[in-house]
């Protein structure tokens, strides 16, 4: 327990401590990051091993609780040991205000941390959005450009209107009768725990840049490359699909998430595919075919296929990682991540093209690296569902063979004569990538090459036992052949023809003007519009009736003058001539006195007949 | 021990008002003295806090005060007024060590604002109607002149329209007050007598008017659309340390008066009205955040947040009302969630003001468009800033989220339709992102230019008030069980 807690705490107390201090410890700043992610990776491996679980007091009726069992052992020693050699990474790639960078990320691992052993709600949701709140600050960290903050803005608010989804089902399970912690969401009452379903649904595919909240991710690439290696591979995104495992007797309790689900998953990775076959600068082709590998985790989720999901996971982690890091020595050393720039730029440094092919043909899927094999056994469990998915995913197989294979051939041709008037377009290039630097790849490199182990016996079968899933369809030799002839073939002829570029797939789609279009300018007009009718209709209203009472009071006064006033005055004026006329009948004579009694009674009688006829 | 808490800033204020030849230095000390002395006595407070059974109260006292209307002193705590209480010295420290180099007749804003202490913390304590309505009212008082005195910009104005109409509000209060007192039997003025009696139950017209009036009242306090037109330009107008106490202190003194009066002592009539209540909460929450995001003036910005985040707290009391079979714990945590947002605005807006007064103290402006790239002169400033912002919009790890997770949970747990306010988070979210974007980030232009960072006076506060948030974010149960009790009682009570 002591250990998964140092898992989650010592990175966050060193992160927010660097962040703290700032400049006056940019020096000791990579030092400590890189022991403290050492030590988080140490704990990360024990944990994985002891399976400790804890719960604290958070909410009420709801506790802040973290286990681990066999799924997130997997992920969070993969978080880790990334999260490490990212760093490792980053000592030598980021020389701007390293402790500042430092403690971002190592923050963000504490939350990743937090996320991948959360098994209540409120510390899930607790962790999701400081992911998202250090992805907004990492991607924005060159804060004096403003495209780069707002790309962060970007991230954090598509991801967060995705996370709304999480409130809803935290309201929703108790509406269902069920409590916070989330094997117990499935026993929710219906139709709430269709809510619950849905809810966490779409604040999962929102982070894993899944249809239709991808274009998150391309704006994402602003940020330094060490974070999209973190972030956009193997941590941020990568939970998202993470989620949707860790929910997947959830998501089959109601049926139609599941398969709403796989398809999500399956579509993602072809259309995001074809993004990804569009692009022409490098990290967004990266960032698009995340996207699209992370569509193959989603489909296993929607499929039932934890196992082959995960494998696919920790993969794509690796090769992903792998292929950031890449991109990210290539742009500080060259300037530029354009990719007809970077045409032989694999001859310049060895070492980083080697692994900058094995990462490419792990991502195409070639035997026998490791995200063919893991796309395969996610693939066989689609096919025992339905042919259509089978297929959409096999197409989407295709697609990143043509992508990786695009980008192999590109940086292993050779350097034209011409080839340093690409560089610096971006910035200023060091020509330079550093011992640190190498040390990462090639550590990646060897895991994108081999971690295809995972669904290999024995290891496979050892975390098909973990997880339940012994009887689970497993890719035939066919299934096998079909895949591993098809990336050949399509890598082949990437190298033979060149690839088409569709605008509409260049472009991501359009999804980001679109939600530019339909979503935030309309909600930016409504505010402006309310802020009018604020200033202009309701304060004025109010105002209004300061000089209302005002002029009310005027009139009021007017009336006391010139109405009340004057009708006392008046009574006062009649009364007086009133006592005029009464002392003039005031004679002494008694003759005139007798008259006016006799005047007084016969008034008296005439008033008596009215009266009474 | 409540008593000596109450008065004890009272005392200062008199004998500060009373001589002239003050050192102005000293004027300011004594005032962070008092405070301080005020924080270490709540303190005490605090630790020998245990909740009563019953729902009872802590630390009761109770004097003869006007018997011929069976109103006496009566004063007392528990789990809905302690944080309460505890913020208020909290939030006026804060502002005695901000206000520490005020040169603007420092003697008699020090008694001002101690004077504002005393009845903001009689109002929290209040278990008396006529006790409750007199710090209500002083309270207004004491703030007009806060702005008209401390103010700038059309200060005498935003003054007065404040003034105006928060009295006017607090005369629908006194209306809704005497209809209480005259449907009890025997005529009483006293909370607990009242929440005991329920005296207007089984009478619906009469019971739906009186807390129709006290619903005003509180309403505008709070202040709830549309009753909210008066705390933009008092706001705007207010000194840092004027704004951080209305926005931190007396707005929740509309909001406490929900779960402390208009909820357990009218119960039938709340729920009858929980729809119309939880209405206009979540069109507080919606409306407040996107005439925020429209705003350029980050002053003003901030105060329209203040009627968002409000309105977090009326959905969640409203959603309380709303009985269904099963969903007393749901409705439960939506009354933690509300009440823990009263504490957690409190402490974070009152930042966000502070940070604000920074920006006009240095450039006389609020105007965002007039800024940039602030974190290149004042870093400071910009870490703080960034700070309150991802507070304010509810952050997890910062109190916020514990309120707002507990309000949308526990509220959609009672009805589906608190969740038509779940995009409220997310414009405040892109409100104070694009803030931090226009003031902090991009090349330094504009007024930004040469800007002092923060000195310790004003780091120390805001600061110390964003690490309270925090604490409340990581560690919440401490806070959550002083108020559960508290929650659970008005839900029970609500419910009869």
């Amino acid at each position: 327990m002591v250990l998964l807690w140092t898992f989650i705490v010592l990175p966050a107390v060193a992160g927010a401590a660097l962040c703290l201090v700032g400049r006056r410890a940019d020096r000791p700043a990579p030092a400590v990051s890189v022991t403290a992610a050492a030590l988080a990776l140490g704990a990360a491996i024990a944990v994985a091993v002891l399976r400790p679980q804890t719960a604290v007091p958070f909410l009420p009726g709801a506790d802040f609780g973290l286990a681990v069992d066999a799924l997130s052992a997997v992920v969070v020693v993969t978080v880790a040991a990334v999260t490490l050699l990212v760093l490792l990474f980053a000592t030598a790639d980021i020389d701007d205000r390293p402790a500042r960078f430092h403690g971002l990320m190592l923050l963000f691992a504490a939350a990743v941390g937090i996320t991948a052993t959360a098994t209540t709600l409120p510390a899930l949701l607790f962790s999701w959005e400081i992911m998202g709140a250090t992805s907004f600050a990492l991607i924005g960290y060159w804060w004096r450009e403003p495209d780069r903050v707002s790309a962060g803005t970007t991230a954090f608010l598509t991801t967060r209107t995705a996370d709304l989804g999480l409130y809803l089902a935290a309201g929703a399970a108790l509406a269902g009768g069920s409590s916070l912690v989330l094997a117990d969401l499935p026993g929710a009452a219906d139709p709430w725990r269709d809510v619950v379903t849905a809810g966490i649904l779409v604040a999962a595919l929102g982070k894993a840049a899944q249809l239709p909240f991808s274009f998150w991710l391309s704006r994402a690439m602003e940020g330094p490359s060490p974070v999209s290696a973190l972030l956009h591979s193997a941590a941020m995104v990568a939970m998202g699909g993470y989620l949707l495992l860790r929910i997947e007797p959830l998501l089959a309790a109601t049926g139609w998430a599941a398969t709403t689900t796989a398809w999500i998953g399956a579509l993602t990775a072809l259309a995001l595919g074809a993004v990804a076959v569009a692009q022409s600068d490098l990290k967004q082709l990266l960032a698009a075919s995340t996207s699209a590998q992370l569509g193959f985790v989603v489909l296993a989720a929607g499929v039932a296929n934890v196992s082959g999901g995960v494998a696919q996971l920790v993969a794509h982690a690796a090769t992903k990682a792998l292929l950031f890091l890449v991109a990210g020595a290539w742009l500080t050393a060259l300037g530029t991540k354009q990719l007809s720039a970077l045409r032989g730029a694999a001859r310049r440094w060895p070492v980083v093209g080697v692994a900058a092919a094995i990462g490419a043909l792990s991502l195409a899927g070639v035997v026998p690296l490791s995200l063919w094999a893991t796309k395969d056994d996610v693939l066989a469990a689609a096919r025992e569902q339905s042919l259509a998915l089978y297929l959409v995913g096999l197409a989407a197989a295709a697609l990143s063979a043509a992508y990786a294979g695009k980008v192999l051939w590109i940086v292993w041709r050779d350097r034209p004569a011409d080839a340093e008037a690409g560089y610096d377009t971006e910035q200023e290039g060091t020509r330079h990538v550093g011992v640190a630097e190498k040390i990462s790849l090639v550590v990646l490199a060897g895991g994108a090459a081999v971690l295809g182990l995972l669904v290999w016996p024995p290891v496979g079968e050892a975390l098909r036992r973990a997880l339940g899933e012994t009887a689970a369809p497993r890719p035939g030799v066919l299934e096998l052949a079909i895949s591993a002839v098809l990336a050949v073939v399509v890598v082949l002829a990437v190298a033979r023809w060149p690839l088409p570029e569709p605008r509409w797939a260049a472009r991501w789609l359009g999804l980001g003007p679109a939600t530019q279009a339909l979503v935030v300018r309309p909600v930016l007009q409504v505010a402006e519009a309310l802020a009018r009718f604020d200033d202009r209709v309701l304060d004025r209203a109010v105002d209004a009736t300061g000089p209302g009472t005002v002029r009310a009071a005027t009139v009021a006064a007017e009336v006391d003058d010139r109405g009340v006033d004057r009708a006392v005055q008046g009574v006062a004026t009649g009364t007086r001539r009133l006592g005029g006329l009464v002392r003039r009948t005031q004679t002494g004579q008694l003759h005139e006195y007798y008259i006016q009694a006799a005047v007084v009674l016969g008034a008296g009688l005439v008033l008596l007949l009215v009266v009474l006829i | 021990m409540l008593s000596l808490i109450v008065f004890l800033p009272l005392a200062a204020a008199l004998i500060l008002a009373v001589l002239p030849a003050m050192p102005d230095r000293a004027a300011r000390w004594s005032w962070l003295v008092v405070t301080v002395a005020e924080l270490l006595l709540i303190g005490v407070l605090v630790a020998g806090y245990d909740t009563p059974p019953d729902g009872g109260l802590a630390f009761e006292e109770r004097l003869r005060w006007i018997p011929s209307v069976n109103s006496s002193y009566h004063v007392g705590v528990d789990g809905l007024s302690l944080p309460l209480v505890a913020l208020t010295a909290v939030v006026f420290t804060a502002c005695a060590v901000y206000a520490i180099r005020e040169d603007r007749r420092p003697r008699q804003q020090a008694a001002l604002f101690l004077f504002l202490q005393s009845v903001s913390l009689g109002l929290f304590v209040a278990q008396d109607l006529i006790l409750f309505f007199l710090f209500f009212d002083l309270s207004i008082v004491g703030m007009y002149f806060a702005i008209a005195g401390w103010g700038h910009g059309n200060a005498a104005r935003s003054a007065l329209k404040f003034f105006l109409y928060t009295f006017l509000g607090s005369l629908a209060l006194l209306l809704g007050f005497i209809g209480l007192y005259l449907a009890a039997d025997p005529h009483t003025f006293d909370i607990p007598e009242l929440v005991a009696a329920a005296p207007l139950a089984g009478r619906p017209v009469v019971g739906g008017l009186v807390l129709a009036a006290i619903l005003l009242g509180l309403a505008v306090k709070t202040p709830t659309v549309p009753f909210h037109t008066w705390l933009p330009p008092a706001h705007t107008d207010a000194s840092a340390v004027g704004s951080a106490v209305l926005a931190a202190i007396l707005l929740k003194m509309g909001t406490y008066g929900f779960v402390r009066i208009a909820m357990p002592v009218l119960p039938e009539a709340w729920q009858a009205w929980s729809w119309v209540i939880l209405i206009v909460g979540i069109v507080s929450v919606l409306y407040g955040a996107l005439v925020a995001l429209a705003q350029s003036n980050v002053k003003r910005m901030i105060a329209y947040t203040s009627v968002n985040h409000m309105g977090y707290v009326v959905v969640a009391v409203g959603a309380a009302g709303i009985l269904a079979d099963d969903t007393a714990a749901a409705r439960e945590l939506a009354v933690v969630g509300a009440v823990t947002q009263m504490v957690s605005h409190g402490l974070i807006t009152a930042a966000l003001f502070l940070l604000a007064g920074v920006l006009y103290d240095r450039r006389e402006t609020y105007e965002m468009g007039e800024f940039g790239g602030l974190a290149d002169p004042a870093p400071r400033f910009a870490t703080l800033f960034a700070i309150g912002g991802f507070a304010s919009l509810g952050l997890p790890a910062f109190s916020g989220f514990i309120a707002e997770f507990q309000v949308f949970a526990g509220s959609i747990g009672a009805t589906w339709v608190a969740a038509l306010a779940l995009p409220g988070i997310l414009i405040t979210a892109a409100l104070f992102l694009r803030s931090a974007q226009k003031l902090l980030t991009g090349t330094v232009g504009g007024r930004a230019v040469g800007f002092p960072d923060l000195h310790l006076r004003e780091t120390l506060p805001i600061a110390g008030l964003l690490v309270l948030a925090l604490f409340i974010g990581v560690v919440p149960w401490p806070l959550l069980d002083l108020i559960a009790p508290g929650s659970a009682a008005v839900v029970e009570l609500v419910s009869r």
